[in-house]
């Protein structure tokens, strides 16, 4: 289980995360929602330490630390137990799309190239890209590189993969492929936190929505509730805004 | 009187061609250490290390600031005589030492500029799967500042492997000490001149067809 407490994160004299509380159980499927600029992707960089918190506590199974006078140490353990996928995918742009996958297993956890390479094969597999192992970042499309991304993440095994907008930086006709290796690992109940803005996908996919706005978790729910009789008017407010008008997103 | 004396030049060719060992040496000498100093101060430099940063930008200033040839005659014969331990500080020894100093100041800057030049999201991407910022710098940074800063090193080399031809004003018969020796006999300075020009341009020439197969492969990744 991971446990976020009291989670803060100020921008010079910009408070972006006002005190996150959020706790993810085991295999289970968050959607985080909110109007750009609330702190979602902040709250998910905070996670991975690519933005330093300036307070809370975060407790990752076993490991429980104050975020914001984190050890290196106890950095790179939470890093090595959380996996991100990028808005823009950020894959390494020298390597193949099979070292993409097997650069963390070797040079993180320290396996054999081979059996990194064999295990990237197996990923390459179940994300259907197994005829690209050897295809360079920049010859594949947005979604067949943010499919990688997501193999890269899923190499590590973490305990929870967070998802940056994954899908916002492709052209429409990629969006889908995307979201359908997303759903997969869903169904494999692989434990996710994802910032999107694919209501869609919130609705069928989540276990649980979370409406985020001015750096703070204003309500969250299962989306056959928040989606369809949220609380709090800011909520209602954004999901009129989001959300097309003839409540296509009605459960059903 | 004929106007270009070419058996002279194609006699003259393999004498020159056997002090090329000496001018290729220190050019390659002075190359590998400037890479090594270079790298260290880009590294000084990006990490913005206190002190050292200050005391980088003071010797890229100096070395960059001042002709090769005055650096030069300060190793060889200013050098010795403040440092009496220095007494004999050969010829091509100082060369090398001018060479290294006065590249590294350049070069420092190009590797600088490539490092920063790779995308950040290199970086956060190889942070957030766990790595050390030892393992990101090997894997996946320098790779790729490699490819960026590869050009305008080449053209580095290329310019010292010229800058080598000072070396005879130190007294060392290189290829341009042994061409001038060989003209003052003959009196065929045209002739000599031209001949070592040549030699020098091939060898440059050479070099740029190595720098674009090695550019070619270098970018094998980024091709679509």
């Amino acid at each position: 289980m991971i446990k976020i407490e009291q989670l803060s994160k100020r921008f010079g004299d910009t408070r972006v995360l006002d005190g996150i509380d959020l706790n993810i159980e085991q295999g289970e499927i968050i959607v985080v929602i909110g109007p750009s600029g609330t702190g979602k992707s902040t709250l998910l960089r905070c996670l991975n330490f690519l933005e330093r918190p300036d307070g809370g506590r975060l407790t990752l199974g076993s490991l429980s630390l104050d975020l914001a006078s984190a050890s290196k140490s106890s950095i790179l353990e939470v890093r090595r137990r959380t996996a991100f996928v990028f808005q823009n995918y950020a894959l390494f742009a020298n390597k193949t799309a099979l070292e993409n996958i097997a650069e963390g297993l070797i040079v993180v956890n320290r396996w054999p190239k081979a059996k990194a390479h064999a295990r990237a094969r197996e990923i390459l597999e179940r994300i259907g890209m197994a005829d690209k192992a050897d295809a360079y970042p920049a010859s594949l499309s947005g979604g067949q590189q943010q499919r990688v991304g997501i193999g890269r993440a899923m190499a590590a095994q973490a305990e929870v993969i967070l998802f940056d907008e994954p899908t916002s930086s492709l052209d429409p006709e990629w969006v889908d492929e995307v979201l359908a290796l997303m759903k997969q690992l869903a169904q494999e109940r692989q434990t996710m936190l994802v910032v999107t803005h694919e209501m869609a996908f919130a609705r069928d996919v989540a276990d649980r929505v979370v409406f985020m706005e001015g750096g703070r978790i204003i309500e969250q729910g299962p989306p056959s509730v928040l989606f369809t009789s949220p609380q709090d008017p800011r909520t209602r407010d954004f999901l009129r805004k989001v959300l097309p008008a003839d409540d296509a997103l009605s459960p059903g | 009187m004929k106007l270009l004396d070419l058996d002279y030049m194609l006699g003259l060719v393999p004498i020159l061609l056997s002090y090329l060992p000496l001018t290729l040496g220190m050019a390659l000498a002075g190359m590998v250490l400037a890479l090594a100093l270079a790298s260290l101060l880009a590294v000084v430099r990006v990490l913005k290390i206190p002190v050292l940063n200050g005391l980088t930008l003071w010797f890229i200033s100096f070395f960059r600031g001042t002709p090769l040839l005055v650096q030069l005659f300060l190793f060889y014969y200013g050098l010795p005589q403040a440092l009496s331990f220095l007494t004999a500080i050969d010829g091509i020894t100082a060369t090398i030492m001018g060479l290294t100093l006065h590249f590294s100041a350049y070069m420092a800057e190009s590797i600088r500029a490539a490092i920063v030049g790779v995308d950040r999201s290199q970086t956060e991407a190889a942070l957030s799967i766990g790595m050390t910022n030892g393992q990101l710098m090997r894997r996946i940074v320098l790779p790729q500042a490699t490819r960026i800063a590869v050009p305008t090193l080449m053209n580095y080399f290329i310019d010292m492997i010229k800058a080598t031809s000072l070396a005879f004003t130190l007294g060392v018969t290189e290829l341009m000490g042994a061409t001038q020796k060989e003209a003052a006999g003959s009196f065929l300075y045209f002739e000599a001149f031209i001949t070592v020009a040549l030699i020098y341009w091939a060898i440059v020439e050479a070099l740029a067809w190595l720098q674009r197969r090695l550019e070619y492969r270098l970018n094998e990744a980024y091709r679509r």
